[in-house]
């Protein structure tokens, strides 16, 4: 079986609009690796939900993958146990075709930010839980049933077979989580693609939610694509984690390296604007300052010649960053980076 | 640091303010119970101090930072501020034309930038408004101080003009700001006034709270849920839980030294940049308590890893356990809580 569970390569979602192009997506590679945890992190904008949508095919119009590849390695289980797996290439197929649609939701899903907006209203949560169920699996109403209040009693959702019946607004914040968590693993995933699914709870909850995802990947093996901007969040879960800015994966590395030996001035720069808790005990009488990043991030119409960062980056060299993109630079083993800094043979 | 002494007057004191929601039912409307969203809140902010007010969602933060402005009028309790026009005055008592004046010293900024500003008005309209609708100035002079205002809070004057849709997130919230100052404050109730921006500009509006509280004296109230930016911004902070405070103490002596049970949970589940993992970590069961219907004794103890059976029971005092250090707790002197401190030890 290969490691690799989906291999992004060179994948370009751009939006054509009368204001100009945006390029949301602008030529991200990405190895998303079976059982692991990999943490996408970037500020709103910088293109990690659209890359989500784009694995799934649910890229909203007029937003289109203009390139690339998304390459699916799908395992099938032979009859007499062993399995065999073969390639896909969910770029290519159409969004609507069957082939996508047993893949959507079926052995990639998605946990979604706010799971208010996510939900149905007017649904019971166990219609909801359920459609996902009898869509991809051969079973009856009420076999569904039990494997929606098994999989509610996993996410530990107090009294499941009571709350299987209840609407979205009977229940909290983290219960609404809980269940959609639930329905994005009822049919047991390959690969989970979680987009912020704590950035509208409490930190005593998200610690909750957390917990329960690191318990349940452990259970069924699945593989997450964790996204947020949240870098503690990012330390807890991820293995590896891909830093984007503009469309773009500036580094990436295991998730140690990134906070100890962070290269990209973005990254380090990201890193430095947290208000770090420790500092609580040491530096308290001093008149503390977060640093900043100058500017903002640039509007989305507008491109930049060169690295995508120039116009912030404390480190700029003119000359070069302003003119010349940023090859992509091996450093030590697994972690990259995209930076004329780094580059030995820069022109 | 600011002073500490008991001596000097606070410029707010909080005392047992409550706001009960009537919960009505039925065809004629009859009231059947109330949501305690505050319940005996005591607390005082000295001058030129920041004091957070951290909880999660649901515990009241909100409601008490808005019963304070008296944008909700409270059920009951007083709330004395010390006004440099009306001097000490009791907001919670005040009528609608004694009121008008005190809101040229209390303001408040708001959580979410894209939703406080009006997209119909410009950015004079906006920063001016409160100017405008309290009488302190028009016509030419007003736009100048729009424009003074504008470049304190670091945006440029030649946008008023513009609408808010042309500005980012982060500009906006510096707009809030500068609506917040227009009339000159001295204080300023901060509604979670950064959670709804990313890390980089968030480390942008927490700079410029404290420069203009330097610059301009200002005394804030930090609504947050943040344990993180709490900790950086705060003199003092204190800890809400199902519409009361469980504990109130200056910043350094919370974090290093809890003496609630509810403040160590809310700390040990802060997720750290760091990742290393840790030993550990208290995590809380359950949900919060529903403010309709809180249980008996202790509101926390349903959740408290360290309950006895008198906190079942008996409700706790909030009382002064050390000079400045607030809890309500039954076991407070006897529990040894792990703080800051332990949580990044590894």
């Amino acid at each position: 079986m290969p490691d690799n569970l989906l291999e992004i390569r060179n994948l370009r979602t751009y939006f054509h609009l009368a204001e100009g192009t945006v390029r949301a997506v602008d030529g991200v590679d990405l190895d998303i690796k079976r059982r692991k945890t990999l943490g996408i992190v970037g500020e709103s904008g910088c293109g990690k939900s659209m890359m989500s949508l784009s694995i799934l095919r649910l890229v909203p119009v007029p937003g289109k993958i203009v390139s690339g590849e998304i390459l699916y390695y799908r395992t099938v289980q032979q009859d007499n146990g062993s399995s065999q797996s073969n390639v896909i290439d969910i770029a290519k197929l159409h969004p609507n075709s069957n082939e996508m649609r047993d893949i959507r939701g079926n052995q990639i899903s998605m946990v979604f930010q706010e799971p208010m907006t996510a939900m149905s209203p007017i649904l019971t949560i166990g219609r909801q839980i359920t459609e996902a169920i009898i869509l991809h699996q051969k079973v009856s109403k009420a076999e569904a049933r039990e494997i929606a209040i098994d999989m509610l009693a996993k996410v530990r959702m107090p009294k499941p077979e009571r709350t299987i019946d209840d609407y979205p607004f009977q229940l909290s914040g983290g219960m609404r989580q809980r269940a959609v968590i639930a329905m994005g693993l009822c049919c047991k995933p390959q690969m989970l693609i979680a987009d912020e699914p704590t950035t509208a709870l409490d930190v005593t909850t998200e610690a909750q939610i957390l917990n329960l995802m690191r318990d349940l990947q452990q259970e069924f093996g699945m593989a997450i694509l964790y996204i947020t901007h949240n870098l503690g969040v990012i330390a807890e879960m991820a293995e590896e984690v891909a830093v984007m800015y503009m469309g773009k994966v500036v580094e990436q590395s295991d998730v140690r390296s990134i906070f100890y030996n962070p290269l990209h001035p973005y990254t380090q720069a990201l890193l430095k604007s947290i208000p770090q808790l420790k500092d609580v005990l040491t530096k308290y009488d001093e008149k503390r300052r977060l640093q900043t990043i100058k500017g903002m991030v640039p509007d989305p119409y507008h491109h930049l010649k060169g690295c995508p960062f120039h116009p912030r980056c404390p480190e700029m060299i003119s000359g070069v960053c302003d003119t010349v993109e940023p090859r992509v630079i091996q450093m030590d083993e697994g972690h990259i980076v995209r930076c004329h800094l780094y580059d030995k043979d820069r022109a | 640091m600011t002073n500490q002494n008991k001596q000097a007057q606070p410029l707010l004191e909080v005392q047992d303010l409550k706001k009960y929601f009537p919960i009505k039912r039925g065809f004629f409307k009859q009231v059947v119970g109330h949501v305690k969203a505050v319940d005996n809140l005591s607390l005082y902010i000295m001058e030129g101090e920041t004091l957070g007010l951290v909880g999660e969602s649901g515990c009241g933060k909100t409601t008490a930072g808005r019963s304070i402005m008296r944008a909700i009028t409270p059920t009951s309790g007083k709330v004395f501020f010390q006004d440099p026009h009306l001097g000490r005055i009791d907001v919670a008592q005040l009528d609608d034309r004694q009121l008008m004046h005190v809101r040229r010293s209390m303001r408040m900024i708001f959580q979410d930038p894209y939703a406080s500003l009006n997209p119909r008005m410009t950015i004079l309209d906006i920063v001016g408004a409160p100017l405008r609708a309290l009488g302190l100035l028009k016509g030419k002079a007003l736009e100048d101080r729009v424009a003074e205002i504008l470049e304190l809070v670091g945006l440029r004057p030649e946008y008023m003009r513009r609408y808010p849709h042309a500005f980012s997130g982060g500009q906006r919230q510096r707009i809030g700001v500068a609506r917040a100052l227009a009339p000159n404050p001295s204080f300023i109730v901060c509604d979670e006034p950064v959670s709804a921006l990313d890390v980089s500009v968030q480390a942008q509006i927490l700079n410029l709270l404290q420069d203009l509280q330097a610059k301009l004296g200002l005394t804030y109230l930090f609504v947050a849920h943040d344990m993180s930016v709490v900790a950086h911004i705060c003199n003092r902070v204190a800890v809400m839980y199902v519409g009361k405070a469980v504990e109130m103490a200056p910043t350094r002596e919370l974090f290093v030294a809890p003496k609630h049970p509810y403040t160590e949970a809310l700390m040990s589940a802060i997720p750290l940049a760091d990742p290393r993992p840790r030993q550990k970590r208290v995590l809380l069961s359950g949900e919060v308590a529903n403010p309709a219907a809180p249980p008996s004794g202790c509101y926390f103890h349903p959740r408290c890893t360290y309950c006895v059976d008198a906190c079942k029971t008996q409700e706790p005092e909030f009382r002064e356990i050390e000079p400045g250090h607030f809890v309500k707790c039954h076991r407070a002197d006897e529990l040894k809580l792990s703080g800051v401190s332990e949580i990044l030890e590894h």
